[in-house]
């Protein structure tokens, strides 16, 4: 459970999502998604694999183009945007990825720089030094700055890819799987350092997830999706509340078994 | 919104249309890379790191290979020439053999496994687990950062490598020479560049770039389009491998052609 009460601005939309369409060949992943996260909420995405959860975070980050409906990210329709404005929008949405997929011919310090130097170039190197300190300090991995990711745990790796993305200082974060392969303490520690960073950074977040302790650690807002659609959607208790055969499936295996 | 569950149908066949959609995105994958080349930034840190892994790195293979060509090559051809009395005519005719075709296919070659393989399974290896996709949230360019920059670097530094090969195989030459006809170095390089041109030079080092394109090019292409996971990464390097090689000689039997049809 959260320890504290988040600012949720629920007059403020930064995405929203209708009618969303995507199929890969003859395989329909998302079937008419529907979706609106506000300013400082974080909504878990739930579903079991293969159900479209990644998909649906890959299109709001404009990796992948949707097959129909409307993606409005921070006032901007995604899929119509040209790479500038893509690019724009990229520095204000961070994305996690399930591994981390950090750069493995660069040490943490460079992951971390990376971004930084190529978006802000005016930023002086000292000065970006500092930067880096800063976010290694708030994923509490100040000592690995000059590590390589191969020599990194599970766990390092996922919290350094979180704080690659939060270096851009980004007003959205779209996070896949982040507690996937982890250890119940490590996931802890993840699933408190996303509420931190939605505490201190002031983000908006999407957690993709079928980890019930991280969806009520994490979500404000549970998300449940079957067959490319969302069949639930309320708060922790009030989705588990339902009598649904997927739902009471999840609760079983994460809470009796 | 209408489902269909119904597999698309090809428009030719299968095998065809997959030939096609390849040929296509090669193609766009080229123009992309023509269109990117002299788009800021230039990335020129990463082009400098690029041309260190695909010359110096290579280096060492290249000497070996290069000197123990011209050095076997000089061995083989004496019988021949002993026989009419032509030993003579060693010197020239191992410049010609290295400079004309021996250096820019041995340099291609040999880059084609060492260079190909590693910049396909590279790129496959980030592609596969998600490095690239991460740069591109990051908004960064990543066919910028690592397409061009390696195609480039391979298209810069094969020229050079072959010069390199070319200098090597001929110092190869000249040690058996030597040891064999007692001939002086003043001597061996009169001999040998007598019969070298312009046209020549300016054939292999044209040779090289073309060669250096492609291998920069298809591994390239093949490791950022790669997919399937591991499997997909060792197929990328293997396929690099092939497919570079089949198009550098294609690519020597035309230019050849066209090189001797201006002579």
């Amino acid at each position: 459970m959260k320890t504290f009460t988040p600012e949720i601005d629920y007059g403020n939309t930064v995405i929203s999502i209708s009618d969303l369409y995507k199929s890969f060949g003859s395989n329909h992943v998302l079937r008419g998604v529907d979706l609106e996260l506000h300013k400082g909420e974080n909504i878990v995405v739930l579903g079991r694999s293969g159900t479209g959860k990644s998909v649906l975070i890959k299109i709001i980050a404009g990796l992948l183009k949707p097959d129909a409906g409307r993606v409005n990210v921070l006032g901007l329709e995604v899929p119509e945007l040209g790479p500038v404005a893509l690019r724009e929008l990229r520095m204000k949405v961070g994305f996690c990825f399930q591994h981390g997929a950090l750069y493995d011919s660069m040490t943490v310090g460079e992951n971390l720089a990376f971004p930084l130097s190529r978006n802000e170039p005016k930023i002086k190197a000292d000065q970006r030094q500092k930067m880096v300190e800063i976010v290694l300090d708030a994923v509490g991995l100040s000592h690995t700055i000059d590590q390589m990711p191969a020599e990194l745990s599970g766990g390092q790796r996922k919290r350094i890819g979180i704080g690659r993305t939060l270096i851009l200082r980004p007003e959205i974060m779209l996070y896949d799987e982040p507690t996937a392969g982890l250890d119940p303490i490590t996931c802890t520690e993840i699933n408190n350092l996303i509420n931190e960073v939605q505490r201190r950074f002031k983000t908006s977040s999407i957690i993709i997830t079928h980890d019930l302790t991280c969806a009520r650690a994490t979500g404000d807002e549970i998300a449940v999706m079957k067959d490319g659609t969302f069949i639930k959607k309320g708060n922790f208790e009030e989705v588990f509340a339902d009598n649904d055969e997927l739902i009471k499936e999840f609760y079983d295996y994460n809470f009796t078994q | 919104m209408e489902s269909n569950d119904q597999p698309e149908k090809p428009v030719i066949s299968k095998g065809l249309d997959a030939f096609f959609t390849n040929i296509y995105d090669i193609f766009r994958f080229i123009r992309r890379f023509f269109r990117e080349v002299l788009r800021p930034p230039l990335e020129v840190k990463e082009f400098i790191r690029q041309c260190y892994m695909v010359g110096y790195k290579s280096l060492a293979l290249i000497s070996l290979t290069g000197f123990i060509t011209g050095l076997v090559f000089t061995k083989q051809s004496r019988p021949s020439l002993a026989e009419f009395g032509a030993t003579s005519w060693l010197p020239s005719l191992i410049s010609i053999a290295v400079i004309r075709a021996l250096a820019p296919l041995v340099t291609a070659l040999i880059c084609a496994g060492k260079v190909g393989s590693g910049i396909g399974a590279e790129l496959a290896s980030m592609k596969v687990t998600e490095q690239i996709d991460a740069m591109e949230v990051s908004a960064i360019n990543p066919f910028k950062y690592l397409v061009v920059t390696r195609i480039m670097a391979c298209t810069v530094c094969l020229p050079l490598l072959m010069a390199y090969t070319a200098l090597v195989g001929m110092a190869g030459s000249y040690l058996d020479i030597h040891l064999n006809e007692q001939t002086t170095l003043m001597a061996f390089i009169n001999k040998a560049f007598n019969d070298i041109s312009f046209l020549d030079l300016f054939a292999s080092f044209f040779k090289s770039i073309v060669f250096g394109f492609t291998i920069g090019a298809v591994s390239s292409y093949l490791g950022y389009n790669a997919s399937q996971g591991t499997t997909g990464v060792g197929k990328a390097a293997n396929t690099s491998v092939v497919v570079s090689m089949f198009l550098i000689f294609i690519e020597e039997i035309i230019i050849v052609q066209v090189v001797n049809s201006i002579r």
